[in-house]
């Protein structure tokens, strides 16, 4: 069960994987996501369902802390412990004709099943990829094939835009109109570009990814507060209307157990490499 | 005969409120001899009604008695396939211990001790329950792998059914995996007599949430079954709905009880799994929940840890047992108040705001109800738990508009039936956040009627 038949290395941080779950897959609509535990005794880690046919679901992970670390050093032929899914609300998709795709880094794997449906229902997409370096620009090659226009932005200016994804959307704002702009990425990412999208009138949904267990509305990790109401992002989310998140509070949340994960990096990831 | 009742060992408080090891330590056999013998075997037993799922109490008891303990495991086996678990966790003193003649004038009993006694040796010599069934090639459902779920599935079992259960997380037991702490249920405990259940030839399958990966109409339309039970348990946590509850380091019961319980935080980091509580921990709520949980923040090394509760002493909802454990371990409980606003400092708690309450008239339930007296306390706390009740998750409601539910969320059913037919429910699905046992009982209620509606419907 559980067994990988595809991995891709899509650059030094961020990996792609392929595993049969019929029973995520049975049911996945585009915005679900799933949660996977590499071993016996593992974390339970949420990842949205990037691709999916009727028995195998596509994951895309970054290398950031142990449990995503662990998962990469799996190969094909290798099982996962647990999958499940699909979770989630799937993307309530809006009746709109102009629609800007914003990612930042690796939110370029859950934004794309969404623009993808956007595209598929006869939209015009265009999209802004951002990361630290040109590598770090993923899936590029997958978005041409329904994006009218793409455009990049990195840290290092190594492709596109030397800056921030704000910066190269501010400057399309200057001539082109958008019904909706779905962003995802870091946290303070998606704050800020939130705000830009804001001065423009132009409406934005997010996808959240907060620190969950269940993932299925029992524990309460994963709240956040909108326009001062609790909601939960594993069951009345991941994805948002940007308008009214706390966006302080999730960055608070998030930083919660940094210690922790710093500590068991160095505890056990050194000797096990 | 004694008039009162034989202790069981437990450890001493000091040294277990350190460690996740179990406190009570069981009988051996002349321990639960002695005991046994104080039974006085009544013409009509009226602990037997009291059992909501009528063990035939003085029948095992005198079986231990006689020195059969693997007939006493028969015995009880028959009515409940957890006696380890049961005998552990049930309310007795609300069940067959308070029903028991002997209370009259001293002491009930020690039914749960002597029931944990027969569960424990059973699971040390390996029995297990075969029995003879004779399949009847029909498909149902269990939908959740907790006290309702596996009651009704063993049920349904012995009548020839062939019973598959789901179960959303990823190990078996639902609450008795998330939600009770090691020190009061060992999980290799629910392990082992879940593996009983498996022996019967009931098929277990993990990792699947109903409502979300299968939907009610594809387990009856695709696959084939006949009937489906919904035991999904009471997950979602109630919020006490006061201002800054979301700041961080306040937790639900639900997640830090599942960090610790079912993803094992307490041996972080060699789990990679971590909860984070601090030295000062506020525990709202007076139930079995609450206690749980401020027993596992002493253990996961708190300084100060307290209980908030809205009533006084009386009042605890929560098993007399587990409110005195709480006590020896230092658990200090502060009651009559009310959280009304929690105070943080960049989004970090730092201080829980609360309303010295006094009571009043009996309410509908026959306690008195606290009224606020507009005075309040401030304490300085490091983390908090809020502990005061769970509803049922709304995740099948919502994949099923026609399954009906009340206005907490509740599945409405009438002898067992939801609104749609086929499909049953009972547990806490049902009454809302109860007891195992409780939820054993409507397991094997509904059962009965799910096997009545088959028959009148299938052929």
């Amino acid at each position: 069960m559980y067994k990988i038949i595809a991995k891709e290395i899509l650059n030094i941080d961020v990996e792609l994987m392929t595993v049969e779950a019929p029973m995520v897959a049975k049911n996945a609509q585009p915005g679900n996501f799933l949660i996977v535990r590499v071993t016996a005794d593992g974390e339970r880690i949420p990842l949205t369902i990037v691709e999916h046919d009727e028995t195998n679901v596509t994951i895309i992970y970054q290398k950031l802390g142990y449990s995503t670390t662990m998962l990469s050093r799996l190969n094909i032929g290798d099982s996962l412990h647990d999958v499940v899914g699909p979770l989630g609300q799937p993307t309530h998709i809006r009746d709109v004709n102009r629609v800007i795709g914003i990612a930042g880094g690796v939110g370029s794997a859950p934004l794309f099943p969404q623009l993808k449906e956007y595209a598929r229902r006869g939209a015009h997409v265009d999209l802004v990829i951002g990361g630290r370096t040109k590598e770090h620009l993923i899936l590029v090659e997958k978005y041409k094939e329904f994006c009218d226009n793409i455009y990049y932005a990195t840290d290092d200016g190594s492709f596109g835009t030397k800056g921030f994804v704000t910066q190269v959307a501010e400057k399309l704002y200057q001539d082109k109109k958008y019904d909706l702009s779905i962003v995802i990425g870091p946290l303070i990412m998606m704050k800020n570009t939130y705000l830009l999208n804001k001065r423009y009138g132009i409406t934005t949904d997010v996808s959240l990814n907060p620190i969950m267990i269940d993932g299925t509305g029992m524990c309460g990790n994963c709240r956040v507060t909108i326009s001062g109401e609790t909601r939960f992002a594993c069951v009345d989310g991941p994805d948002f209307p940007a308008e009214g998140i706390d966006f302080d509070e999730l960055l608070a949340k998030q930083g919660y157990y940094r210690e922790e994960e710093k500590h068991i990096c160095n505890l056990r990831l050194e000797n096990k490499r | 005969m004694r008039a009162d009742r034989t202790q069981m060992p437990v450890q001493e408080p000091e040294i277990r409120n350190c460690n996740f090891d179990e406190v009570a330590l069981g009988f051996d056999l002349a321990l639960a001899k002695i005991e046994a013998s104080r039974c006085l075997d009544c013409k009509n037993p009226r602990c037997v009604p009291a059992c909501p799922v009528s063990i035939d109490i003085p029948a095992f008891i005198k079986e231990i008695k006689n020195e059969e303990v693997d007939k006493a495991f028969f015995t009880i086996a028959k009515s409940n396939i957890l006696p380890a678990i049961c005998g552990r966790v049930c309310p007795q003193e609300k069940q067959c211990e308070g029903a028991c003649i002997l209370r009259i004038k001293g002491e009930s009993v020690s039914i749960g001790a002597l029931e944990r006694f027969v569960g424990d040796e059973a699971l040390k010599h390996s029995l297990s329950i075969s029995e003879e069934i004779t399949e009847n090639n029909i498909k149902v459902a269990v939908v959740g792998s907790g006290p309702a779920g596996i009651s009704c599935a063993v049920a349904l079992r012995r009548k020839g059914y062939q019973v598959d259960v789901f179960e959303a997380l990823h190990e078996f037991g639902g609450v008795l995996k998330y939600g009770i702490p090691d020190f009061r249920l060992p999980k290799d405990i629910v392990d082992k007599e879940i593996a009983n259940a498996m022996n019967l030839g009931i098929k277990f399958h993990k990792n699947v949430i109903v409502g979300k990966s299968l939907t009610i109409d594809q387990l009856r339309d695709e696959l084939g079954y006949a009937s489906i039970f919904l035991g999904n348990g009471a997950g979602l946590p109630k919020s006490l709905e006061i201002p800054g509850e979301n700041l961080t380091g306040i937790y639900f019961a639900n997640e830090f009880l599942t960090r610790v319980n079912l993803m094992k935080a307490n041996h972080f980091p060699d789990t990679p799994t971590p909860v984070r509580i601090g030295d000062s921990v506020a525990v709202v709520g007076g139930g079995n929940v609450a206690m749980d949980a401020a027993r596992t923040a002493k253990r996961l090394g708190a300084k100060n840890v307290f209980i908030l509760y809205r009533r006084d002493m009386e009042s605890l909802p929560a098993r007399l047992e587990e409110i005195h454990h709480a006590i020896e371990e230092g658990i200090d409980f502060r009651l009559l108040l009310n959280p009304v606003e929690f105070i943080g400092e960049n989004y970090r708690v730092k201080q829980v705001k609360c309303e010295i309450m006094e009571l009043g008239e009996p309410d509908e339930s026959g306690r008195r109800s606290p009224q606020g007296t507009n005075t309040f306390k401030v304490f300085d706390i490091d983390s908090c738990v809020v502990s005061i009740g769970q509803s049922p998750n709304p995740i099948i409601k919502k994949a099923t508009p026609t399954l009906a539910t009340d206005r907490r969320g509740r599945v409405v059913v009438s002898n067992h039936q939801t609104s749609i037919p086929g499909v049953f429910a009972g547990g806490d699905v049902v009454s809302g956040a109860a007891t195992v046992i409780l939820a054993m009982g409507a397991g094997k209620e509904a059962a009965i009627e799910m096997d009545r509606y088959m028959k009148d419907n299938i052929r």
